[in-house]
């Protein structure tokens, strides 16, 4: 058995803490501005001050309270996109392995369809249309997993279909929804928790992506996308505020990927082909 | 053979006909096109002038009657800020797309392939798990904040290359780098899992029991046929290198068809947009029927299944 990865789990549990209590934590507002302490350098340069330990952006907000309240967008978002978009992957996942034919057949196409079709550019198109804001970035992020979530679960349930419990459930009369709810759902979760786990990353690389190309979450609230990108015309005279944003985003990337490497093994690991 | 591409075809078209059909109502789902499709300063006259040439007056089935036809005759509306038919604006700027996808995918596939042989020659050994990390940092990494890094490396402070636009050859070297960095680990991970596949299967062993010499096994008898899955993989690369442009030539100020569908974003320019992505989707569907072909043409076990 491979060793519970600490080092992310340190890390997640940080970053976790920081979005639940950024108001106790955050120094600073992470919206107000001070425009004489602007693009102050982090506290270890020349010029930085123990006020702002990680700098300041053009606007003199606080680079540390703007981190930590972004934590909490990505969170927030990724957790409504997992649900959102996972649940509707798992369900389509049963119906398609379960009922099998030709509901099958017109939803693997889709699935199909989704993974060729780049789902940023739909997302990108809802942010013009319907405006920015947290359900439309919800929609958009959920519409980039739900298709891989139902294939793999579909293949899942095809296995299970043979089993001799769901023909037992079968012989006793049990009906086509009760037998998905009741005994193909519960063995299917732990699949499904594993690609929760593993798609964490993939939400907060996207969620990031589309803020940087404003189509995220509306200034001025903080985003670790927005930051990136409202610091990258700074890079040459103040790169704290574009770098260290994405520093934040790869690490707590990393983290829940290794750490949901270390979950798929202990929990399934026939999905290590993913 | 030609069935087999008959029916792609076929699958392709309707999977074009499903995009342009939700491009066509997400755009009406809000109110009036015509605030979408019209700059701020457009007169009463611009806008009863739009409203009659989109049938806007008439139900919402002859507008899209309309709008097929339209786009069928390669109209797909004005740019609002570019004040050109979006399309021409498209085909503008996509030699410069072009111009960079390649070079990022032969990266890709330079370091890729050769990472995940060495990772599965040595499966579960060190190399293999310091290709592994190198390949769950080149996921865990945004690529359009690696590209900043990048400027800020070898443009600021070193001063070796430029940070942006279009020029002579050092102006591609960070955007192909930002482009291809994520495809690596793509491309290592499949030619990992196909080598591992492979060497363990019935002819490696007849060519071992042969005599033939491990570099002749590896080489010939293993990689080539590893090669097979990776070249499927190149269809879902293609599609991710073009969505992938829209950061990196956002980051590098690169005048390609993905700052161009940045800045439709940004304008808030929907003609732009929705041209945009029906062209983008029209390019990913072709290099994808392209590469089944191929892929068809490699591995005859695909056209007779």
């Amino acid at each position: 058995m491979r060793r519970a990865p600490w080092i992310p789990i340190v890390i997640i549990t940080v970053m976790l803490v920081m979005a639940l209590f950024a108001p106790l934590l955050a120094p600073h507002s992470p919206i107000d501005q001070a425009l004489r302490d602007k693009l102050l350098p982090p506290v270890w340069l020349d010029g930085g001050t123990t006020k702002y330990l990680l700098g300041t952006d053009a606007f003199g907000r606080d680079i540390l309270s703007r981190l930590i309240y972004g934590a909490r967008v990505s969170l927030i978002v990724a957790v409504l996109a997992l649900t959102v978009g996972g649940g509707i992957g798992l369900l389509i996942g049963i119906v398609a392995g379960y009922i099998g034919g030709v509901v099958d057949n017109v939803l693997m196409r889709l699935v199909d369809a989704a993974f060729t079709f780049p789902a940023i550019l739909f997302a990108l198109l809802l942010a013009v249309t319907m405006g920015q804001g947290l359900g439309t970035l919800v929609a958009a992020i959920s519409l980039l997993l739900w298709a891989s979530f139902a294939r793999v679960i579909r293949g899942e349930v095809l296995a299970l279909k043979q089993r001799d419990f769901v023909a037992l459930a079968k012989v006793r009369g049990c009906s086509s929804l009760r037998i998905m709810l009741t005994h193909v759902l519960p063995n299917v979760l732990n699949t499904f928790m594993v690609l929760v786990t593993l798609n964490i990353g993939v939400v907060i690389i996207a969620e990031a992506s589309l803020s940087f190309l404003g189509a995220g979450v509306p200034p001025p609230t903080p985003t670790w996308g927005l930051m990136i990108s409202e610091g990258r015309g700074r890079i040459a005279d103040a790169w704290w505020v574009s770098l260290i944003p994405g520093l934040a985003i790869t690490l707590l990337v990393l983290s829940v990927n290794l750490f949901g490497d270390w979950l798929r093994d202990r929990l399934d690991p026939r999905l290590r082909q993913l | 053979m030609t069935r087999f591409i008959g029916r792609r075809l076929l699958q392709g078209i309707v999977l074009l006909c499903i995009v342009a059909t939700i491009v066509f109502f997400l755009g009406r789902l809000t109110g009036n096109p015509v605030d979408l499709m019209l700059p701020e300063d457009a007169t009463p006259e611009d806008r009863a002038a739009l409203i009659r040439t989109l049938g806007l007056d008439g139900s919402l089935f002859d507008q899209f009657v309309i709008f097929v036809t339209k786009a069928l005759h390669g109209d797909l509306g004005m740019s609002i800020r570019m004040r050109q038919p979006a399309v021409e604006a498209f085909f503008d700027r996509l030699p410069n797309t072009l111009a960079v996808i390649p070079w990022a995918l032969i990266l890709g596939m330079a370091l890729g392939i050769p990472l995940g042989v060495v990772a599965a020659l040595n499966r579960g050994g060190f190399l293999d798990r310091a290709a592994g990390t190198v390949a769950v940092l080149g996921v865990a990494m945004p690529s359009f904040w690696l590209g900043v890094l990048l400027i800020y490396v070898f443009s600021v402070e070193l001063g070796w290359l430029p940070s942006g636009r279009m020029g002579g050859p050092a102006h591609y070297v960070l955007p192909v780098i930002t482009l291809g960095t994520f495809l690596i680990a793509g491309f290592m991970r499949i030619t990992r899992s196909a080598m591992l596949e492979i060497m363990d299967s019935e002819f490696v062993k007849l060519a071992r029991i042969k005599g033939l010499g491990e570099g002749t096994v590896i080489w010939k008898h293993c990689l080539r046929n590893a090669l097979i899955p990776v070249l499927t993989l190149w269809g879902v690369f293609v599609g991710n290198l073009i969505t992938g442009a829209i950061v990196t030539e956002t980051v590098f100020a690169w005048p390609g068809i993905g700052r161009l569908t940045y800045e439709a974003v940004i304008f808030r320019d929907f003609p732009l947009l929705q041209a945009v992505i029906i062209l983008k989707s029209i390019l990913i569907l072709s290099i994808n029927l392209l590469v089944d072909i191929l892929y068809a043409y490699v591995d005859p076990r695909i056209r007779l299944s």
